[in-house]
């Protein structure tokens, strides 16, 4: 060979080794994420990225498959909407049905929630989330889970379906190739874990913490109790409003109370936080707009003389939507309803006998205890005059793209230590603060909706509601017998005067929970002489029922619904349905003539002049189109901040904002209160100053929204439901829905909030049922049920809930057929 | 008349083996293409992306159809094309005939018909 051929050789060669490097390389590079953007080479591979995830709009839900784990076989009847109707032989075999189902539409939600409840979001999102699982960890989620796990295991019907319910969901999992993994996995570019007992658990106790965490927001409240004096605490956040409909009825008589809790002599004086504001601010704060409507009529106020039951739950609205809409047949029993993908059974619905749902109590069942460690290693705290010893557990949280982090959490007496040194927003303050949880606590909620879902009476679900504990819950009732019924259930400590509002001394037992609410306590309305019953997260009772029950109550709803239920007769499905849909600022009602009263229109702006004459003209209507609910919320807001800001500002504004209600309460009782003067001006401000100032500097950003086109109510709350994932993937939510009302009034929809479910049932025979939910029965964004219900829940609309027998479904379906067969 | 063979049996292959293997088969697929069928670098890189591309931007596309656009549109609004499917389409045909092309380009020696 010549030279110059071996040149040529060499330099063929290098350029090989060269192209080889950068295939690889490439090949390398888009095979793993960087940061948020996926992996693109394997994501878009049409044969294992995204594309598989795009179901031909005429995709068959319907076919054979042989699963392990299931004893019998059973037959899935999908309808045009994609809703199952499951049938069995066996309750065994359903609930592994719904364990499947479940996994096969809404794997990613349950997956994520679990993740979430337990503490491993850093395990994908990497180092920014460590903060957030730690939380999670301190708070006692998997200690809480473990707790439930445990009351399964001890009992043999719930371990039999718990444990059906996980081998339903991993028969999905298991027989998943990765092309077909959900959408989000190859977005996060991380593989599903598999299902466990714990997890189903874990998603019960993420609903007890969305639901009955800090309703009395304690921590917070504490910075207050430093700032304000006790007559001006019991001012702007009282126990009771003037304009409170409890649940049972004003002028019923309380049998006395069993329990009776001793208030410790040294209470006034023992309050943390007098000298310094806390140094963090309060963690998990309820969302406001989180509540729901529920109301039962009889069947002396309905036309056909059936009871008619409604229920709306209030939250956060999701794609996928927290909801899945099944029924469950077995030849012994048929139920239909909103199911709770991550657990089993039906969670709000109804079968041929009964009807229930739920709101939330938004009773406080979580106390915070002050805690001396002995020294930083936090082994032993001091307690009934000795050191007692913590039990340590030490949390291992694994971060994306970084170590794992090591978190210590001491167990105390009272539960577990979610804040001392190591984890608070500022290392100055050394404060250590315990969490008494009724969460904590054993308990098995899951069987109380297995036995609702059999219910046949009162009896039945009397039985059923019982043993439920946290978070407490207005079970609403009707039979098709024709009884209603309202329970508020739950364990709730019986409480001394003022005990947990703050935090309390964790010295001793002196500020413990001496005992619990008995159940027959708790309250509840039986077939009452009118003939309905509502609950709307307002308190439960008047000021005589005779325990101390401080919570997170929303008045409003609970005003107008009264209202109209009373004013009703001959009640329809149809009436249900719109008063499901009303939109009245009962709230407004009475702050209106208040503000046009106060408002001197001799110093209002150009612009306030015309918006003050807008809100006059307003019909009250929070329609979508109307401009004087946003002047009205725009204006109220300003109000508050101008009314308060002064007093609450003192506490770096980590202090409970008090609420609409509370306010507007205080100044229609007297208007010359001293906290209406501004204590930063020399002058001394009338309320008729305030309210003119607040308007004032409420019509220049109302300027700006009519500018952009943005004044009308809809256009300025921006209705959207978001996809789990919230901002990272703006492309999954459904943004711009024109829909009336606000977290106050019947069709309680806000921003992100709302109706995540309407029911209405008559208990006819056949029952007559309708729903809806916003989203869709699949949670795959390729699908094209993943949002096909969302426009028509914005519009108001119903679909008809039919319960089947398993000869009509087949008749009625032209859709899907899905056969599970055992595979023995 | 060897570039159009080379192609086809490119996108023969890469389709073969996308259903087994995982999504970088491609470049094995290419490659082994681009010994049997020996071209100049240049002509050799253009046939394995042209079939690569052409592999990709089909399948994504019929799938697409099938789907009336219901996820490209969401996908292209998550990754910055403007939720334009089109878009969304030729961009996985890209990157495939990228990983295709490189490949196929790695062998260099004299073409057959130059020894």
């Amino acid at each position: 060979m010549s030279l110059v051929d071996r040149n040529s050789v060499t330099s063929l060669m290098l350029r090989s080794i060269l192209a080889t490097i950068v295939t690889i390389g490439l090949i390398v590079l888009l095979d793993q994420s960087w940061g948020s953007i996926p992996p693109l080479g394997r994501f878009l591979s049409p044969q294992h990225g995204i594309w598989q995830n795009a179901e031909a709009v005429t995709f068959d839900h319907g076919g054979t498959e042989q699963l392990k784990g299931l004893r019998g076989s059973v037959e899935i009847i999908f309808d045009d909407r994609l809703v199952p109707h499951v049938f069995a032989s066996n309750d065994e075999d359903l609930i592994f049905a719904q364990g499947y189902l479940h996994a096969r539409y809404r794997l990613f939600q349950m997956d994520l929630q679990t993740r979430a409840a337990a503490g491993e979001v850093s395990e994908f999102a990497g180092e920014r989330a460590v903060r957030f699982d730690r939380q999670q960890r301190r708070l006692g989620m998997v200690f809480a889970a473990e707790a439930a796990v445990r009351e399964i295991e001890r009992d043999s019907v719930a371990l039999l379906l718990f444990n059906a319910y996980t081998r339903g969901v991993n028969a999905y999992i298991e027989n998943l190739a990765p092309e077909h993994w959900p959408l989000e996995y190859k977005l996060l570019n991380i593989q599903p874990k598999s299902w466990s007992n714990l997890r189903t658990a874990l998603l019960l106790k993420m609903m007890a913490k969305m639901l009955a965490s800090d309703n009395n927001q304690d921590i917070a409240y504490t910075n207050l109790v430093g700032r304000l004096l006790p007559q001006e605490l019991r001012l702007l956040y009282p126990e009771v409003h003037d304009s409170l409909v409890p649940i049972v009825p004003k002028g019923t008589t309380f049998p006395k109370p069993t329990v009776v809790p001793v208030r410790p002599a040294a209470a006034d004086h023992a309050r943390i936080g007098h000298s310094d504001i806390m140094s963090f601010s309060e963690i998990d704060q309820a969302n406001e707009n989180t509540g729901s409507n529920n109301w039962v009529v009889a069947g002396s106020r309905t036309k056909s003389g059936y009871p008619i039951l409604c229920n709306d739950p209030h939250l956060e609205l999701t794609l996928p939507s927290i909801w899945y809409e099944m029924q469950l047949s077995t030849p012994a029993n048929s139920v239909y309803g909103a199911t709770l993908p991550g657990s089993p059974f039906v969670i709000i619905g109804f079968n041929d006998a009964v009807a229930w749902g739920v709101t939330n109590s938004q009773r406080d069942v979580r106390d915070h205890y002050d805690i001396r460690f002995r020294d930083a290693r936090r082994n032993e705290y001091w307690y009934d005059g000795r050191w007692e010893k913590t039990r340590i557990k030490v949390e291992r949280i694994a971060v994306r793209g970084a170590d794992d982090v090591i978190d210590t959490v001491a167990y105390t007496v009272f539960g577990p230590v979610m804040i001392d040194h190591t984890f608070t927003d500022s290392a100055s303050l050394a404060k250590a603060v315990a969490v008494r949880w009724t969460a904590h606590d054993p308990s098995n909620e899951g069987m109380t909706f297995y036995r609702l879902n059999h219910a046949r009476s009162y009896g039945d679900y009397l039985e059923a509601i019982k043993t439920f504990e946290c978070p407490g819950q207005n079970f609403v009732f009707a039979s098709h017998s024709g009884d209603i019924a309202l329970w508020q259930q739950g364990k709730f400590p019986a409480r001394w005067e003022g005990q947990g509002m703050s935090i309390m001394p964790g010295n001793d037992n002196t500020y413990a929970w001496q005992g619990y609410i008995p159940q027959e306590e708790n309250p509840h309305v039986v077939n009452p002489e009118r003939g309905f019953i509502e609950s709307a997260n307002q308190r439960p009772t008047d000021a005589t029922y005779p325990y101390f029950i401080p919570g997170n109550y929303i008045t409003s709803r609970a005003v107008a619904i009264e209202r109209f239920l009373a004013s009703m007769q001959n009640i329809t499905t149809a009436d249900m349905m719109k008063l499901q849909q009303d939109v009245t600022n009962v709230t407004a009602e009475d702050a209106r003539p208040l503000l046009l009263t106060h408002v001197d229109e001799q110093r209002l702006d150009p612009a306030a002049k015309r918006y003050v004459q807008m809100f006059r003209m307003w019909n009250l209507q929070a329609t979508p189109w109307s401009l004087g609910q946003t002047i009205y919320d725009r204006w109220w807001d300003s109000l508050q901040v101008a009314l308060l800001d002064d007093e609450l500002g003192l506490t770096q504004r980590r202090a409970p904002w008090p609420k609409e209600q509370s306010i507007l309460e205080i100044l229609l009782r007297d208007t010359t209160l001293s906290f209406i003067d501004n204590t930063n001006t020399p002058q001394r401000e009338s309320l008729t100053d305030i309210v003119t100032l607040a308007l004032n500097r409420a019509s220049r950003s109302l300027a700006d929204n009519e500018r952009n086109k943005e004044l009308t109510w809809s256009t300025w709350k921006n209705v959207t439901v978001y996809h789990l994932l919230r901002n990272a993937v703006p492309a999954l939510a459904r943004s711009g829905l024109a829909v009336g009302g606000d977290g106050n009034m019947i069709n309680a929809v806000s921003h992100s909030h709302g109706p995540s479910w309407r029911m209405i049932v008559q208990m006819s025979n056949p029952v007559e049922a309708y729903g809806i939910y916003p989203g869709g029965q699949s949670g795959n964004p390729g699908s094209r049920f993943y949002d096909n219900t969302i426009d028509a829940w914005a519009r108001g609309s119903y679909n008809r809930l039919n319960l089947m027998k398993q000869s009509e479904a087949r008749k009625a379906s032209r859709t899907w057929v899905l056969h599970l067969r055992g595979d023995v | 008349m060897r570039f159009l063979a080379a192609t086809a049996t490119s996108i023969f292959l890469c389709y073969l083996a996308g259903l087994v293997l995982p999504w970088w088969s491609i470049a094995i697929c290419t490659f082994l293409v681009s010994l049997i069928f020996h071209q100049r670098p240049r002509l050799s890189f253009l046939a394995g992306f042209l079939a690569v591309f052409l592999l990709w931007t089909s399948l994504a596309l019929w799938i697409d159809t099938q789907n009336h656009s219901i996820l490209s549109r969401r996908i292209a609004g998550i990754l910055p094309l403007d939720g334009n499917p089109l878009l969304l389409i030729l961009t996985t045909g890209f990157i495939g005939g990228t990983i295709g092309g490189l490949a196929a380009s790695i062998r260099r020696g004299p073409a057959m018909n130059e020894v």
